[in-house]
């Protein structure tokens, strides 16, 4: 489950057809065989609750807009609660953000562009981001509760991957700042100005760090709209970005819902839309800003094939599988979420799957052994809950970690399906929750038709030990990210982003630079 | 009595081969003193060129980057071999012989110029990322596939080739609809092309009118990224809004005037970019 977790092409004895199945697991040659266990979870050791400490951290009833370089309150006063989705209780509230409030930002991003940011000197744009990066790192204990409390997200992730690489996308980009002659060689660049920037709940903080980080060091001024249920990171950021000083209304931060994302969208005083989300929604974002004639990114929604070759490192793969579908309840774009087995390791790798599946440690969010955290609002639970009811009509056989839900709060447990094929809307559609479906393929031709056989482009994984083999597939696989014998890998060092309609432009590393300049000729 | 001229019938090229519209239609231009049929392409003449295109990109994209800039060389070498043709076609449609040899000849550099890019374009748009975990990582940029062109009106020749050799070099397949001033100059290039060994499909070319044929490529669920050059702020809107649909990468551009297509900013790696996607692969380092 964790990234952490060592998954290097170390050769191993390749394991024989059954090998370590688990008790009771019985195992036919048929592809489609049904897996029993007696006697689920038996051999797992059980653990004491581990939480981490949150009573010292003090939320205020509600939440202001960030606007200018001060806290405003909302034109129509209006706040909308905020929820605990592994308990249902609300921890807050938080402003929702009317077109006056959006306009209100705006222009206090303009002003704070040409009255500051574009005249500040490089090389202190680079340091206002560094202290940002190291600021985040200060607070990182308080960020990952908060964003474990707020998202569900196990605090081990949150702790170890959400908010080390937030800290780190600033370092990096706080260093490209008086660099840029550099980036784009041959070319004279300025920024474009204002940039409008609209973040999904699955990585509340890291997402707010991947829009900010690059837009400020490239010279844009920036308006932020958290997601809905998430809104609590980034006014933690806000606050951050206060005490560093930075230049007022050089970043703002609206929350709200879709209706103030649209009116942020729309603004016509922006010069930049950068969205992450879902497809459809980045559609409706991409027709708006083709009629505005305004340059738009879009880090939209994945597919993602992962798959194993039969000479791959079995056990490895499986950390690999666990990693890709359920890190961060799935609440992944690029989680490897269709699953290609090679015919001949079928039976096996389901085995251990399954196996490995029933040591997962779903429950509250803050306990430090919590794998599988809570999911993150109601309508994504009742999504993944109808997107799996379509895939047991289909007649897809259904695999899931038996445990004991909370009675409480929004959860779903790690399942997969074994027998989906390539038009089910299980294998087509981004389920977006702990969901995998398996399917077969004989050759490696078959395989990457089958892995390209999506609308959506985002990332892929290839587990083999065969070098050459590796580099063909990855080569022919439309995806902006593939992971060889591992996945769900991130860096700020590193390019990020989707093929056909996962989206275009690219975060993280050097062309993450891109998308916030325009050439000047 | 001096021989009479054998006139030449100007098709569509589609998968390697010319070809009437499937409609039978034509469009009357007058060139030259004479008014001469250009094939008008329909809108399932587009469908056949995206499914050409499609078909011939595999195959393109996976030759080598050298071999790819040898056939773009060999297109130069056939461009200059007709270069009286090809002047001849401009004169005929209303430039000077000064100004006719001076396009061609810009066309013909041009080609040269991008024969010498293929096998750059990776080494100058790929990164080694130092990542702070023990993976071996590289972005670098691939094709984005199928690229719809709606190319340039004026003048003929020079925007047509500039605006799709760029994207061939990059490894993307194209379906070009040359603009509707001197469809028999899009022939001649189209000739050009069909001698230098680019394999069948690689370049498309269709000619007629814009309002019929832009709006299939623009929606075309099987075409990746959409080039616009287009004076009509809305037409260009609602095409580029058609191609949202796929989430098609658009360039968007206002036709500039004819003395930019001879500039400094008519060629170079900013032409290339729009159609590249940049893939990031990790894997592991260490035992």
């Amino acid at each position: 489950m964790s990234t952490n977790l060592k998954t290097t092409s170390r050769k191993t004895r390749r394991p024989a057809a059954g090998e370590g199945r688990p008790a009771g697991v019985r195992l036919t040659a048929d592809v489609d065989a049904r897996i029993t266990v007696t006697a689920p979870g038996a051999a797992v050791w059980q653990y004491a609750p581990a939480p981490e400490a949150h009573e010292y951290i003090r939320l205020a009833p509600q939440y202001d807009l960030f606007v200018g370089g001060t806290w405003v309150r909302p034109a129509r006063e209006r706040y909308a609660p905020v929820i605990d989705p592994s308990t249902e209780n609300v921890l807050t509230h938080a402003a929702e953000a009317e077109e006056a409030d959006v306009d209100r930002a705006v222009r206090a991003a303009r002003t704070a562009y040409e009255k500051y940011w574009r005249r500040c000197p490089p090389a202190s744009r680079a340091k206002y981001l560094f202290r940002i990066a190291r600021a985040i790192t200060e607070r990182s204990r308080e960020l990952a509760v908060l964003e474990s409390l707020n998202g569900g997200k196990p605090i081990r992730e949150s702790r170890d991957v959400d908010i080390p690489l937030a800290a780190a996308h600033f370092f990096y980009y706080a260093g490209w700042a008086d660099k840029l002659g550099y980036a784009f060689r041959n070319t004279e660049v300025e920024p474009l100005g204002v940039a409008g920037q609209i973040i999904p709940w699955n990585f509340p903080l890291l997402m707010a760090a991947w829009k900010i980080a690059p837009a400020l060091a490239c010279g844009n001024t920036v308006v932020l709209k958290p997601a809905e249920t998430t809104p609590l990171t980034a006014l933690w950021l806000a606050e951050i970005i206060r005490h560093a000083d930075l230049p007022p209304g050089v970043v703002n931060i609206v929350t709200g819902g879709p209706q103030t994302g649209s009116a942020l969208v729309t603004h016509p005083g922006l010069d930049k839309i950068a969205f992450t989300g879902s497809t459809e929604v980045g559609k409706d974002i991409a027709r708006a800003c083709a009629r505005l004639g305004r340059p738009v990114t879009l880090e939209l929604g994945g597919k993602a094939a992962n798959i194993i070759f039969d000479d791959a490192p079995l056990d490895q793969a499986v950390e690999g599988i666990v990693n890709g579908i359920f890190f961060n309840q799935g609440h992944v774009c690029c989680a490897g979420s269709r699953l290609l087995v090679q015919e001949s390791v079928h039976d096996v790798v389901v085995a251990k799957l399954y196996r490995r599946m029933q040591t997962l440690r779903i429950g509250p969010p803050l306990d430090k052994n919590t794998d599988v955290g809570a999911i993150n609002s109601r309508a994504q639970l009742e999504k993944i809950q109808s997107l799996v009811k379509s895939g047991e009509e289909a007649g897809c056989t259904r695999y899931e970690t038996q445990c004991v839900l909370p009675s409480r709060g929004y959860w779903f447990r790690p399942t997969f399906f074994t027998g989906v094929a390539l038009s089910h809307r299980i294998a087509r559609e981004e389920i977006f929750g702990p969901v995998l479906s398996v399917m077969t393929f004989r050759t490696p031709d078959e395989a990457v038709e089958k892995a390209n056989n999506t609308r959506y482009g985002l990332s892929a994984g290839v587990w083999t030990d065969k070098g050459s083999k590796n580099f063909e597939v990855a080569a022919r696989l439309r995806a902006g990210v593939v992971w060889g014998n591992t996945y769900n890998k991130f860096d700020p060092t590193s390019a990020f982003g989707g093929y056909k309609e996962s989206g275009f432009g690219r975060e993280g590393g050097l062309f993450g630079l891109a998308p916030y300049v325009r050439r000047v000729s | 009595m001096n021989r009479l001229a054998v006139r030449k019938t100007l098709k569509l090229f589609i998968g390697g081969a010319f070809v009437r519209s499937e409609s039978g239609r034509t469009v009357a231009c007058e060139l030259g003193g004479h008014v001469m049929q250009a094939a008008r392409a329909t809108r399932k003449d587009a469908r056949d060129a995206v499914r050409a295109a499609r078909a011939a990109w595999p195959g393109w994209c996976g030759r080598s980057a050298y071999n790819r800039g040898q056939i773009i060389y060999r297109l130069a070498e056939m461009m200059e071999s007709r270069r009286a043709q090809l002047a001849d076609g401009l004169r005929a449609s209303g430039s000077s012989r000064v100004a006719a040899q001076r396009e061609v000849d810009a066309a013909i550099d041009r080609a040269v110029f991008y024969a010498g890019w293929c096998d750059k374009i990776e080494q100058v748009l790929s990164t080694k990322n130092p990542v702070a975990s023990p993976h071996f990582n590289v972005s670098s940029p691939e094709p984005t596939g199928v690229v719809a062109i709606i190319a340039p009106r004026l003048p003929a020749l020079v925007p047509l080739v500039s605006t799709f050799l760029p994207v061939i070099a990059a490894g993307n397949s194209v379906v070009v609809l040359a603009g509707d001033a001197d469809p028999q100059t899009a022939v001649n290039v189209a000739e050009c092309v069909a001698t230098a060994d680019v394999p069948a499909g690689v370049v498309n070319l269709l000619t007629g009118c814009r309002a019929e044929v832009a709006p299939t490529l623009a929606g075309h669920m099987d075409v990746n990224a959409l080039d616009l050059w287009l004076g009509d702020e809305a037409v260009a809107c609602a095409l580029h809004d058609a191609a949202c649909t796929n989430l098609k990468r658009v360039r968007r551009h206002k036709e500039p005037d004819a003395s930019f297509w001879f500039g400094p900013d008519a060629a170079g790696l900013a032409w290339i970019e729009p159609f590249v996607e940049i893939k990031t692969v990790w894997h592991p380092a260490g035992v």
